[in-house]
């Protein structure tokens, strides 16, 4: 019994986990767990990646070719602009926060549950009806103003279903904050004993910082939409050059959010690789500390670069020099993070399971995206690449490479703790580095076009970016593939994948210390905190392939 | 024994709780303090880049109703304050509170109909943007716009908080809800507050610019 | 072979952006090799199981290798915001001598006007080696005027004015592209820039359909459109004299002081009583919807034309 407390195999537990704690249809749709709210999340976001990712599909096709010969170019436009609408807001956005966050928080930091088990579940259902509003926009003919819903385009000459697309993302707008809401309380008042602030795993301090972001940046944009929808549906001019309204305001509002978006987006990547290296390398994280620092200076000066989407606005060139100095100094940050994971490496014992591949794959493609915002930093080479490819590349290098890479290695990582399975391994290698060499062939070529001169958001194009174009649809191709292969073999795995243990990758945080899958309550008695995160080995020493210090100090009898 | 009856799920102590909620709706009080700070942000602006037309639409608005709401909000943040000290006090003040809550909701009311009267008047003064809108200036027009989005915003604002105390109200009357020391007392008289705070920034920037002579 | 990866380098803009684009180039290309060969090799030779020597690490002090990669990031990104930044700063406004052109944007077309008053759709004729300085609005939406060869681009935006400018610096045909979305057919807004020798240009320019130049234009307009029943000399209504307008300082009724500019005569005529001169009453209607926007550039430059003739006379 003493045992198997310590290493966290408890026996065969005398009570249900929580996946078959209640088996209807009733207890998952009014469940206040939040682990069954994380799923309820995953569901939907996986359901919105797939249709988007079949958006874009089509228009990878039809980019094939100069003239395009399979649509119209309003098609054309209405799929772009679905493509990005659902991505940044019904995947990106909510991806590894109300998923992985939502599951995770609370067994991080040793709580039953997140502070306001309703409220969760209250932002899943917004989140829901604002996916039906959208899914209702689709159906009704979609929209055509791109993700960025410009104005006077949205508000005066589109004749698409603007209404309806900027409804759904303002619903989706609260969702978001509910949650942002819900985990930054749950991580002040719920820590477990011991839990101290300097003792959280770096995906809670990632959570907690993206926290901040959508809390104090989504109002922004639920206001630009809400005068947007104003505006075109009630006729308030505020936005109208001709009354004297600005739309270069409405770019300064909507970037607001939009830019701190981004973050939102990474953070929570770099939470779930911080936690991954250092399991597979069975290393300390290197530097915890600056990566906690790095973090909150990243949701921090996030707050202050919005303006380097606008250096070609009519915005005053005085300001786009604060933006592009801030916008270089927010890139210390994020490479003090590269070369923390890197170090991290140093004298481990590595090993290449597929959440590793993920994690290295995201590094590897993270720096690759990070670095190219360097040349959008820089003013007079960003007014050249703006609304080129370039900037498609790059921010695709961001969120693609960065966060569905990461999103992909939480998703193995955690698996065994979520359905109390292993998946096949081979497999999911294979599809990891299916998927690294499929995104860069899919957007490597993008930066060339994007140098060269093709804007985005373009339906025909000059016949010289053709090659690049036929090697970008070329990627996609593998890319899906990629993206379709987990969905097989994970669904394989739930029914006859291996049985996993509490703690199949010997790794050091609180979740591993309870059983696969969890009960309702996470932990079957309180556990108590009593030193560090990835605690692989002795303080001064290299890695070692002992058995880790797990976080939970539970009093052994 | 009404500690046992307010502990919810995840908590395991009464204070923790409370103290979570009152944090959990500072937070999202901050979320507030953007939503508007954008749309006062917006009204900056536009004020700036054209004031003569501001202070010209601003004369169109009506001092009197404005004002009168302003008394009206600021008295029902007052019986909201004293509902809550009556609650935390935890004297079984249950009358008191009671009251005090019902005659917030009664405010509330009061400066909604006066809203109504005032959207009223303002539309019978062609005081809506569009083709027959009353004053030349264009910038005017968007001073209009803004004044309904805010104030409208801000209605929404009172509603949602009308439901949220009317509800303790009614429970409260009917026995069916701890009534001393309960934290959604507190965590609903915060956010009356917000609706109260927003309105007293609402007032200066509607109706007194251009009356200062 | 550069042509693969550069656009023709046509501008004397150009130039100094693929340097700053090129030592970016080389600088990422350098951190990102370091990244990935640290990766490879700690991956290689760290594997797990394998012989390579681990124990007690060496006594290198984490803390100051935090401190020291963070200080050189931030001295090595200071540098190249201040070295993209001067760039940016001299090149910010045309010089004096520059060709005027006016570009309208529309759904989803260009068109540009000469001085001389010739007028282009989706093509744009200039001398090499002159600066070229565009003056630029839109009709309806918001475009962006995009020449990869020259490297410049800049939103085109409706009842405002922006600019941007170049200097040709290769004969040839070049394309003009629209990089904001801008509807159904931004695709397809596409042009071409035509860079003549100047014998060329002053050839081309002669066998352009006879249009007045844009001042002539304008001063037609100024009496027709009923201007010059209150701005001209000898008229009875109280309103600002337009002679030596131009380039001057004004003094607005509400105390501030703004420069008389072409944004500022625009939105003199379309909004008057937004910014009322000192000593003037607020009498003037407004003339939005009234006139188009070539309309205005041509009032724009007939102004202009009064504030040197007048110069000179006196």
């Amino acid at each position: 019994m003493s045992d198997a407390l310590a290493t966290g195999n408890l026996p065969f537990p005398p009570r249900p986990d929580y996946l078959r704690n209640g088996r209807t249809v009733t207890s998952w749709l009014t469940t206040t767990d939040h682990k069954r709210i994380a799923i309820l999340f995953a569901l939907a976001i996986t359901f919105f990646f797939f249709l988007a990712g079949a958006a874009i599909t089509a228009v990878r096709i039809e980019l094939l070719s100069p003239q395009g010969h399979f649509m119209t170019s309003d098609t054309y436009n209405k799929l772009f602009s679905f493509h990005g609408i659902v991505m940044v807001w019904f995947f990106l956005v909510p991806s590894i926060p109300n998923t992985f966050g939502n599951f995770l928080i609370p067994m991080m930091i040793g709580a039953p549950d997140v502070a306001f088990p309703r409220l969760n579940l209250l932002s899943w259902y917004l989140f829901m009806i604002a996916g039906l509003v959208t899914v209702y926009m689709l159906v009704a003919g979609g929209v055509d103003t791109g993700w960025t819903f410009y104005t006077p385009y949205s508000t005066m000459f589109s004749n698409t279903h603007v209404l309806a697309a900027a409804a759904g993302v303002f619903i989706a707008g609260f969702s978001s904050i509910a949650s942002g809401v819900n985990f930054i309380t749950t991580i002040h008042m719920l820590r477990a004993p011991g839990m101290t602030w300097f003792r959280l795993p770096l995906f809670v301090w990632a959570i907690y910082a993206t926290s901040i972001i959508v809390v104090l940046a989504t109002p922004v944009l639920a206001i630009s939409l809400m005068l947007v929808i104003a505006e075109r549906w009630l006729g308030l001019p505020i936005f109208d050059p001709a009354h004297g309204g600005d739309p270069i305001l409405f770019q300064h509002l909507f970037w607001f959010y939009s830019h701190p978006a981004v973050y939102i987006m990474i953070l929570p990547a770099m939470g779930v690789v911080s936690e991954i290296i250092p399991c597979f390398a069975r290393r300390r994280i290197f530097g915890y500390d600056f990566m906690v620092y790095a973090m909150l200076a990243i949701a921090g000066i996030g707050f202050f670069v919005w303006g380097h989407h606008m250096f070609v606005s009519g915005m005053s060139p005085y300001a786009g020099l604060v933006f592009s100095f801030l916008s270089f100094i927010i890139a210390v940050p994020s490479a003090i993070k590269v070369f923390n994971w890197t170090a991290s490496l140093y004298r481990g014992q590595i090993s290449f399971d597929a959440p590793m591949l993920y994690a290295l794959g995201f590094v590897g493609l993270f720096t690759t995206g990070g670095l190219s915002g360097l040349f959008l930093a820089s003013i007079p080479v960003d007014v050249h690449v703006t609304d080129t490819y370039f900037v498609v590349a790059h921010f695709h290098y961001i969120m693609v490479g960065g966060s569905v890479s990461a999103f992909f290695a939480a998703l193995h990582f955690w698996w065994p703790k979520i359905t109390g399975r292993m998946y096949p391994e081979s497999w999911g290698r294979f599809g990891a580095i299916l998927m690294y060499f499929g995104f860069n062939l899919t957007f490597f070529p993008q930066f060339l076009a994007g140098y060269l001169g093709m804007p985005r958001r373009y339906h025909t194009y000059p016949p010289e970016f053709q090659i690049y174009n036929i090697m970008s649809s070329s990627g996609a191709a593998i890319l899906a593939a990629a993206y379709l292969l987990p969905l097989g073999y994970l669904t394989w795995s739930l029914f006859y994948g291996k049985r996993a243990g509490s703690n199949p990758w010997r790794a050091t945080g609180l979740e591993w210390t309870t059983t696969s899958p969890p009960p309702p309550e996470n932990f079957d008695s309180q556990p108590r905190v009593d030193r560090a995160p990835y605690d692989y080995h002795p303080e001064g020493y290299s890695a070692g392939l002992g058995e880790p210090e797990v976080q939970n100090a539970r009093e052994v009898e | 024994m009404s500690d046992a009856a307010l502990l919810k799920k995840p908590w395991q102590s009464m204070a923790r709780q409370r103290d979570a909620g009152t944090f959990g709706i500072w937070v999202f009080l901050a979320s507030e303090m953007l939503f508007f700070g954008a749309l006062i942000l917006t009204y900056t602006v536009y004020r700036v880049s054209d004031p003569a037309a501001f202070t010209a639409a601003a004369r169109e608005t009506d001092i009197w109703y404005g004002t009168i709401n302003t008394a009206i909000l600021l008295t029902s943040s007052l019986t909201m304050a004293v509902a809550v000290q009556a609650s935390t006090a935890a004297l079984g003040f249950r009358r008191l509170i009671v009251a005090c809550l019902s005659l917030t909701v009664a405010l509330g009311v009061a400066f909604l109909v006066v809203k109504g009267f005032e959207y009223k008047e303002d539309i019978e003064h062609h005081l809506v943007p569009g083709l027959h809108f009353a004053l030349a200036q264009p910038a005017a027009q968007i001073f209009f716009a803004l004044y309904w989005v805010l104030t409208g915003v801000h209605a929404i604002h009172l509603t949602i908080g009308l439901g949220l105390v009317s509800r303790l109200a009614l429970l409260i009357w009917r026995r069916k809800l701890v009534f001393d020391d309960n934290p959604e007392i507190e965590v609903t008289g915060l956010y009356w507050h917000l609706v109260d705070i927003i309105w007293i920034f609402l007032y200066p920037l509607i109706y007194l610019p251009g009356r200062a002579s | 072979m550069s042509s693969l990866f550069m656009p023709p380098e046509a501008s004397t803009h150009a130039v100094h952006v693929d340097a700053i684009f090129i030592g970016i180039l080389i600088l990422s290309a350098l951190i990102t090799i370091a990244v990935f060969a640290l990766i490879i090799v700690f991956a290689v030779r760290y594997r797990r199981g394998s012989q390579a020597k681990r124990g007690k690490l060496p006594e290198l002090v984490s803390r100051e290798f935090e401190i020291g990669w963070t200080t050189a990031t931030l001295f090595l990104f200071v540098f190249l915001f201040w070295w993209a930044a001067a760039a940016d700063l001299t090149g910010l406004t045309a010089p004096a001598n520059a060709i005027e052109i006016h570009v309208v944007a529309k759904q989803w077309m260009w068109k540009t006007q000469h001085a001389s008053g010739a007028r282009e759709i989706n093509a744009l004729h200039v001398p090499i080696g002159k600066p070229v300085r565009l003056i630029m609005t839109s009709q309806d939406v918001i475009h962006s005027f995009f020449v990869p060869a020259f490297r410049i681009k800049q939103d085109v935006l409706p009842d405002r004015q922006t600019e941007t400018w170049f200097q040709a610096t290769k004969t040839g045909v070049f394309p003009l592209l629209c990089a904001e979305f801008c509807g159904t057919d931004h695709s397809m807004m596409r042009g071409r820039i035509v860079v003549m020798r100047p014998e060329d240009y002053a050839k081309w320019l002669t066998v352009q359909p006879q249009g007045d130049d844009l001042a002539h234009q304008g001063a037609q307009l100024f009496v027709s459109r009923g201007c010059s029943g209150c701005h001209a000399e000898a008229s009875k209504v109280h309103a600002p004299k337009l002679e030596g307008l131009y380039g001057r300082s004004v003094q607005l009724a509400d105390g501030r002081h703004v420069t008389a500019d072409e944004a500022y005569i625009r939105d003199s005529m379309l909004q008057p009583k937004k910014d009322v001169t000192a000593g003037y009453e607020p009498i003037m209607p407004s003339y939005a919807g009234l006139l188009d926007d070539g309309e205005i550039d041509s009032l724009t430059a007939y102004i202009r034309s009064l504030a040197t003739s007048t110069g000179d006379a006196r």
